[in-house]
């Protein structure tokens, strides 16, 4: 087969899939008290894979990213359901969540919630669900 | 207490999950996904053991107060129809080794069986509309995943059909939330009772009220939207065809059962007659499908239908007698026709075909599981004393404490059409010639019965220990009379 020559596409993926990363984990954690959040954080991120994916193709891919992405599934979901029931330890109802202002240094002063944590097993999950799909779809015959 | 509430609903999540990471090693997945069910079971019945004793158990998620909150109601019914999914559910995980290949098995058919017992526990519990759709969503799409697990050419053809009709009523679903939203600006159900209430139910929520009830009627296969039921129904693996058969339809006449006595309870005379018209039709259309076809895992998808029909007539008659009815009948059922999937399923196997004319005198290599077949047609028809028989007696007499002959006689008719098409199975199948064609798998048959036979020792237990459940079943009855009762459980006022 002739591979087409996608000099161009090549060479801007390394710099929008760089920019999408970036916004997208922005939106992650932007996501808790503005717009955003773990799920369209998730399908940037996704997005940014499979452009790369177009880019370089399904081998180079593999080696880069070698993450089995059915198992993201499953570790989302897990850790999206563990910070749910991790109330019961403390004797609070389902789904609670719980935030502090930490002094971080170069950022300085920021609210850490945990909230956070179950927006990262969505953001996992999302991932993971996106990527099987298309990849099952991209490597059918 | 009240994380108890969400118990149910994580702890088949969390065994999904986990059983999803160790797909490969199917020994170890057996024995985990048993003791889990068998861990959910327990646990589902202790919560019903705090609610008869403490009254309802109410979650509110996240610490928010009621309305604002996603509630989490268990009741005595919700804990009920859980605790009934779970003996189904452990029936099925004994079953399902020996039913499915191991291929099917490895391709996450335990993640899947626990989300489908998550979402269905789920729309028990919930006390939220908008998460009703929620863990209707769940349950669907686990049940997506297992009706095309193997990926027969059949399955794939029939699942087609199963998918977009549940599609569309989905969408009809959150399309009807948001009318509901826009009407009375909540999605809790305590809050939406009351507030319907206060505006008298006027004629625009009536109409909501029957969208909603279209909604539930295909989830639920009423008349006449029971078209799509009974063939995507037989085609997976029989384990998978008990958890449809015994589940999915029940969750819809649940969630009529709990709207049509919670909220939208007004105008009773256009409602309510409504289904009793729509109960007499599925009851015919049913027990005459059930009579059509030679296939024995046809005839028992058929026999969903009527059952249907008869716990909307006890939801349609509206008094206290017909309610313990559909309760019990519920019950009845969800434990039934999971016996009975089982049961033909077996059949079919041993036989190697499910084809009623080409089976015979299956009692002679298999007298266990010819007579399991004839008590559980006794119990699915309503033969005193069995649970089947208690159910429909309760009916019967709220129709005649209405004065509706009609319903009555028709529930009559369909009971003895069941039977006759349950009997047909037993008299052409299991009695006559000895077939020595038949290759004969002791071992499998008795791997078969045993999940069988537990589901039938809770059926003939509800029959014959009736008087021990009637007051539960009487209770709830008067609780759902009551709609106050619940929504001062919630809203706390």
């Amino acid at each position: 087969m002739i591979r087409a020559n996608d000099l161009i596409l090549r060479t801007t993926t390394i710099l929008i899939a760089f920019i999408l990363f970036g916004f997208s984990i922005y939106l992650f954690l932007a996501g808790h008290s503005a717009p955003g959040g773990g799920f369209i954080g998730g399908l940037m991120t996704a997005a940014a894979i499979v452009l790369m994916y177009m880019a370089y193709g399904y081998e180079a891919m593999k080696k880069i990213i070698p993450v089995n992405y059915q198992n993201l599934i499953t570790i989302g979901l897990a850790i999206a359901v563990l910070t749910s029931i991790g109330s019961f330890v403390f004797g609070e109802p389902f789904l609670s969540q719980t935030f502090e202002y930490f002094h971080l240094p170069v950022l300085g002063e920021k609210e850490l919630a945990t909230a956070l944590l179950f927006d990262l097993g969505v953001y996992l999950t999302v991932i993971g669900v996106t990527m099987t799909i298309i990849l099952s779809i991209a490597s059918d015959r | 207490m009240s994380n108890l509430a969400v118990l149910p609903i994580v702890i088949p999540l969390i065994s999904g999950i986990l059983l999803a990471l160790l797909h490969k090693k199917i020994q170890l997945v057996r024995v985990l996904a048993q003791l889990f069910t068998g861990i959910n079971l327990v646990v589902a019945i202790y919560i019903m053991y705090v609610v008869q004793k403490n009254g309802s158990i109410i979650l509110e998620s996240g610490g928010w107060d009621a309305p604002y909150s996603i509630v989490l109601v268990a009741d005595l019914l919700s804990i009920l129809l859980v605790v009934t999914t779970n003996i189904v559910a452990l029936a099925c995980v004994f079953y399902a080794p020996k039913s499915l290949s191991k291929q099917q098995e490895e391709f996450y058919f335990y993640t899947f069986f626990f989300m489908l017992i998550s979402g269905v526990s789920g729309a028990f519990l919930t006390g939220d509309l908008f998460n009703l759709f929620v863990f209707f969503e769940v349950l669907l799409m686990a049940s997506y995943a297992l009706i095309v697990l193997g990926g027969g050419k059949v399955q794939l053809r029939e699942s087609i059909k199963y998918v977009l009709i549940n599609l569309f009523s989905s969408m009809l679903f959150v399309t009807t939330i948001a009318f509901l939203y826009s009407v009375v600006g909540t999605v809790n159900m305590a809050q939406i009772a009351q507030r319907v209430q206060e505006v008298d139910q006027k004629g625009i929520l009536t109409t909501i009220a029957i969208l909603l009830f279209f909604v539930f009627g295909t989830k639920a296969a009423l008349f006449p939207l029971y078209y799509w039921l009974p063939k995507p129904y037989i085609v997976p693996n029989p384990v998978i065809s008990a958890l449809f058969g015994a589940l999915l339809t029940k969750v819809g006449i649940y969630a009529i059962l709990r709207v049509f006595t919670l909220i939208f309870v007004h105008d009773t005379d256009f409602t309510h007659n409504f289904f009793i018209w729509i109960a007499g039709f599925t009851l015919i259309f049913g027990a005459i499908g059930a009579l059509s076809t030679n296939n024995i895992k046809l005839v028992i998808s058929y026999n969903i239908i009527p059952a249907v029909g008869f716990m909307i007539m006890g939801i349609g008659l509206y008094n206290e007698a017909a309610l313990s009815g559909t309760i019990y009948y519920l019950v009845h059922d969800m434990i039934i026709k999971a016996a009975l999937f089982l049961l033909v399923g077996s059949v079919a196997y041993l036989a190697g075909t499910s084809d009623l004319r080409k089976i015979k005198g299956l009692i002679h290599h298999y007298p266990l599981l010819g007579w399991l077949f004839f008590l559980s047609a006794f119990v699915l028809a309503g033969i005193p004393p069995f649970s089947g028989f208690i159910g429909k007696l309760l009916l019967l007499q709220g129709g005649l404490q209405n004065d509706e002959v009609v319903i009555v006689i028709i529930a009559l008719l369909s009971s003895l059409l069941i039977l006759l098409s349950m009997i047909r199975i037993f008299v052409r199948g299991f009695w006559g010639e000895k077939d020595e064609s038949i290759r004969v798998d002791k071992k499998a048959a008795r791997a078969f019965t045993m999940p069988i036979v537990f589901l039938l020792f809770f059926s003939v237990l509800l029959g014959v220990g009736a008087e021990l459940f009637y007051p539960m079943i009487e209770n709830i009855a008067a609780y759902l009379l009551n709609p106050e009762l619940y929504i001062e459980s919630v809203l706390k006022e």
